[in-house]
Formats: structure tokens, C-alpha cells, sequence
């Protein structure tokens, strides 16, 4: 535990070393913001909620998620400090939950940013601020989930760029399993159960529900297990591509 | 003496190229152990596997009694390892960098802010604290990757061409620093630069296609050259009959043979029949004799002759 948190410590603090991560956190709220009023039409809503707010949560993480997580490992590998990391007394896992640790905590900086919008909605009315804590904890979790897909593909190429498209790619699948546009797909030639898993694989009808100030535990059980997988897969990729 | 890193049959393969063959060899506590071998031979993966970073095909390595299989962690734990290359994170200062691994090695507090500038001391690396890597020298850069091996004050120290890319004078310093570590810790460092073994090694191993070829002293490996210990002497043409006729009556002398030293100068070889050292025999016998002669000198031969013979495969002594 002392050694996960000395290397997720590093990582933030690396974040914060190139002007990479200001301008990440100037976009992601530029943007929130942006989708709110322009596109989720925020005033003609009428509505004191941050729904419209939060809808966008996951289109916005399946960009700029990725670009978080792809240096963390295809960095290592192609510098070389991969070697000095693993030769320190930590375990390979020890190593990945640090560098997940510091991108989630830096994405919960980001999102935490976004306050100004909470502090708007309750001055213009009345909204419910359960649903909006819910809301925001099902957006973090979101992040954690999509972040951990991102760190997997980061493990698995030297290319950063690499690492951001096939992130990318991975987290729209999984935000798009439960529309229809996926799904008929499916529909066409698989059994009906298979429909159903890969329709409850869906992020998006996931974080609806969470967005409606229903959270309920098998949601939370959903993304924490989905970290738990990648982030396994991630420690399999990182010790078995260590020596390429 | 004990042994502090003991080899034990290391084998490694990638796919169906065997990188490191059946390796088995012993490090004591006060030994500086020279790596050597041509590029691709297997050195680097050899120390990965001592360090940890990559899991031998088969065999085993133990590290103060750590097996490098079964407690990896307690392996890191009692070692300094240098990468090759030293990398290390750019965008840090060397002190933040410096810092991080103390605090990986378990140091606490106070004492991280100690020992870095204790070791940054000894590695001469005052008044770079402070500066990003990425905007080091190439020698102080080592410097850093060398720093961060000593913050634990392992007894065990395994460097990966510690003086790849230095000048002459940054090769010089990290060989003096080697040497003044020598005495309290078990070293091993790979190298292809052969002078670097006569300056700073104890004793050095060949290693080439993954198999280890020698293992000794320099002095022990030039003793393989088939040159090794003769001793030549330059004459005029008209006496190389004279300087022959006079070598045979020595006893130590062995084979006698004329060479051509270049255009217009004429030599003797002659070979010692054991290992013993000709010179003063061969030159007191060719005075007695009245022999003019130029000049006497004995072939020592250099370590790069020992490490062509050897890893081209032609060494017959290897067997």
C-alpha cells in the first residue's frame, strides 16, 4: 500500500509537470460547459437539474479518458524507465494501481472543476442536490472504468497514439453496447441471452440510471469489477511485454 | 569469503531464440565481475534476470541467498541496479527523481532528503539537484542512474555499461568510484570495452551467443593468446641465424620462430615452453652470446585479441 501510494504520488505530481494537464482540465470544463448551455439547451430546459450536464460525461471521457491513460505505460516501455520502475522493490501490480490511482485522482480534479455549474444551478433554483452527488460519483466511477481500459491498451503498444485510438475504440464500445445501433446487430444472429449481456455492458444505459439519482449497488458492482478486470489485464500485459 | 550472487544453470529464451544458455557462475563479497561479450551475446539479459525485471526460461539466480524466482522482492531489495542506458524519468529533477527511489527503497522523512545529498556527493552530482534530467549531460545522467543504485547502500551492485558513452574523463571517475566501492560490496558490471576490465575489474567473464566462453583474471584470459608470454627480438637479417642459434641453447624457450616485423626489420619469436616469463633468460643468453640485437620485448598481447579469439568460437583452450 505505501509503495502504490509513493508511485501514484509520482504520477500526479507528473501530470502536473507539463502544461498538458492544465490544458486538459481547461478543456474538459470549457467543454462541459459548452455541451450544457449549447447543446443540452441548459436554459430552455427550464429545469433546476444537471442532467443535461452529466449526459455528456461519457462522450466527453471517450476522448479525452485516453489521452489521459496512454502515457502511463507505452511511455515506460518506449523510454526505458519501465526497466528502473519494475527493478525497484514493488510488485508489477503495485505499479499499475499507482498509475491508475493518479489518473483517476486527476480526472476527479477535472471533474471536480466543474463546480461552478453546481454553484449555478442552485443559485437560478432549486435542484435536487442527491441526485447531483449521485451523479457525480456515477461520472468519477465512469471515468475509473474507461480510465482502466485506457491504461490496459497503454500496456499493450509503445505508441502513445496507438494506445489513445485502440483506448478510444474500446470505451465506445462499451459505451455503445446498449444502443440499438449495436445491438441490432446482434440481434440479427445471436442468442437472445448474448443480446442481454452485451446490452448490460452498456456504460451509458449504466450512468442513465445513476444520472435519474438511482444508484443502485449493482451498478457500483459493475464498474468496480470492470476496473478490477482491466486492471488485471493490465498487470498480465505490463509483465508479459516487459522484455519487447 | 561468500558468495553473494550465485548463477545457477540460467537459461533464456524469446520465441525459439535462446538468448542467455545454461549460465552458472559466482560472485563473491569484494569482487568487481567484468561482463563481457560482443553485442547480442546475452549479457543484458543475463542482469535483467539478476534484477528481477525479466523470469529466467529456466535455472535460477540468488542474490544474498534471495532466490530471483521465488522472492523477486527480496532480490530488488538487497540490489543497485543500473539499467542500460540508466533511464530515467525526464521530466524530474534529478532530486525529485532521487527522492522517489529513496522513498520506493523505504527510506523515510528526513532521511530521504539526507542520503540524497549524501550520494549525490559521492557521484559528484552537486548543484544539478535541482535540474530536470531531461536537460543533463550524458555523464551526469549516468551519474543520476548510478546515484539511484547507492540510496540503499545495497550490497549488491549490478551495472549495465556504467561507462557507455562517457568521455574519457567521466569514464575514469565512475571506474574510481567503482573501485572505491569495491571492498564492501559484491559488483557486477557489463562492459565491452575491454580496458574497462584491466582498469576496474577483479575478474571478468566472456559470454557469447549466451554461453559463458571464460571466466578469470585479465591476466588468466591473456594467458589463453597463443602469443602470450613469447618475447621478440628485433635484428639485423644477417643475425637471425646467430639470435636462433642462441635461443636454442635456453632452456625455457620452446618453439623459435623468424617473423617478418615489416619492411626492412627482422625478428625472432620465441615461445616459453611453460608459462613462465622468458625475458631475462633470453637476453642474458643472446649477451653472453655477443648477439647484436635492437631490441627485446615480451608479446603480452591485449584483452581484445582474448575476446576475438573467444567469441568467434575458435577457442580451443575453451573446450
Amino acid at each position: 500500500m505505501r509503495q502504490i501510494t509513493i508511485i501514484a504520488r509520482r504520477e500526479l505530481t507528473a501530470y502536473f509537470t507539463t502544461p498538458l494537464a492544465f490544458v486538459f482540465i481547461a478543456i474538459f470544463v470549457a467543454m462541459t460547459g459548452a455541451f450544457t448551455f449549447y447543446i443540452g439547451r441548459f436554459f430552455d430546459r427550464n429545469q433546476a437539474s444537471l442532467e443535461a450536464f452529466f449526459s455528456f460525461h461519457p462522450w466527453l471521457y471517450l476522448l479525452l479518458v485516453p489521452a489521459v491513460a496512454m502515457r502511463l505505460w507505452s511511455d515506460e516501455r518506449k523510454s526505458g524507465t519501465i526497466e528502473q520502475l519494475l527493478t525497484l522493490p514493488i510488485t508489477t501490480a503495485d505499479a499499475v494501481l499507482g498509475k491508475f490511482f493518479a489518473a483517476w485522482a486527476f480526472c476527479g480534479i477535472a471533474l471536480a472543476l466543474t463546480f461552478p455549474m453546481w454553484i449555478t444551478v442552485n443559485a437560478l433554483g432549486a435542484p435536487d442536490n442527491g441526485v447531483i452527488v449521485v451523479s457525480y460519483l456515477g461520472s468519477f466511477l465512469m471515468a475509473g472504468a474507461f480510465l482502466s481500459i485506457g491504461i490496459c491498451m497503454s500496456a499493450l503498444t509503445r505508441n502513445q497514439i496507438v494506445a489513445f485510438i485502440s483506448a478510444a475504440v474500446v470505451c465506445f464500445l462499451f459505451t455503445m453496447s446498449g444502443l440499438d445501433l449495436v445491438l441490432n446487430f446482434f440481434r440479427a444472429w445471436a442468442p437472445s441471452s448474448l443480446v442481454d449481456a452485451i446490452a448490460s455492458f452498456s456504460f451509458l444505459s449504466r450512468f442513465e440510471a445513476i444520472g435519474r439519482g438511482v444508484i443502485e449497488a449493482r451498478d457500483i458492482v459493475f464498474f468496480v469489477s470492470l476496473m478490477a478486470f482491466w486492471l488485471f489485464a493490465t498487470v498480465v500485459a505490463v509483465d508479459s511485454k516487459k522484455s519487447g | 569469503m561468500s558468495a553473494m550472487v550465485e548463477i545457477d544453470r540460467l537459461s533464456k529464451a524469446f520465441g525459439p531464440i535462446v538468448a542467455v544458455d545454461n549460465i552458472s557462475l559466482t560472485v563473491k563479497k569484494g569482487e568487481v565481475l567484468g561482463f563481457l561479450g560482443p553485442n547480442g551475446a546475452g549479457k543484458t539479459t543475463t542482469m535483467r534476470m539478476l534484477a528481477g525485471f525479466l523470469t529466467p526460461s529456466s535455472g535460477t539466480a540468488k542474490v544474498c541467498g534471495h532466490d530471483v524466482v521465488e522472492d523477486p522482492i527480496a532480490v530488488k531489495r538487497v540490489l543497485g541496479y543500473m539499467p542500460e542506458g540508466a533511464p530515467a524519468y525526464d521530466d524530474m529533477t534529478v532530486a525529485a527523481f532521487l527522492s522517489f527511489v529513496a522513498a520506493v527503497r523505504g527510506l523515510e522523512g528526513a532521511d530521504i532528503q539526507r542520503r540524497v545529498h549524501e550520494i549525490s556527493e559521492t557521484v559528484d552530482l552537486n548543484g544539478m539537484l535541482d535540474r530536470p534530467i531531461e536537460y543533463l549531460s550524458k555523464g551526469y545522467k549516468r551519474r543520476v542512474g548510478l546515484a539511484q543504485t547507492l540510496l540503499h547502500d545495497p550490497p549488491v551492485l549490478v551495472l549495465d555499461e556504467p561507462t557507455d558513452g562517457l568521455d574519457p574523463n567521466q569514464k575514469h571517475q565512475v571506474r574510481s568510484l567503482i573501485k572505491r566501492m569495491a571492498a564492501e560490496k559484491c559488483i557486477v558490471i557489463s562492459t565491452h570495452i575491454l580496458e574497462e576490465v584491466e582498469a576496474a575489474c577483479t575478474r571478468a567473464v566472456i559470454i557469447g551467443n549466451g554461453k559463458l566462453l571464460a571466466d578469470g583474471t585479465a591476466e588468466q584470459l591473456l594467458a589463453r593468446l597463443p602469443d602470450h608470454g613469447a618475447v621478440t627480438i628485433e635484428c639485423a637479417a644477417e643475425h637471425v641465424d646467430r639470435v636462433t642459434a642462441s635461443l636454442g641453447k635456453v632452456s625455457t624457450v620452446g618453439r623459435v620462430a623468424q617473423i617478418d616485423l615489416g619492411p626492412g626489420r627482422n625478428g625472432v619469436r620465441a615461445h616459453p615452453s611453460s608459462g613462465q616469463s622468458i625475458v631475462e633468460a633470453v637476453s642474458s643468453a643472446l649477451r653472453a652470446d655477443n648477439v647484436p640485437f635492437a631490441e627485446v620485448y615480451r608479446h603480452r598481447g591485449s584483452l581484445d585479441d582474448v575476446f576475438r579469439l573467444i567469441t568467434r568460437g575458435s577457442d580451443r583452450a575453451a573446450a
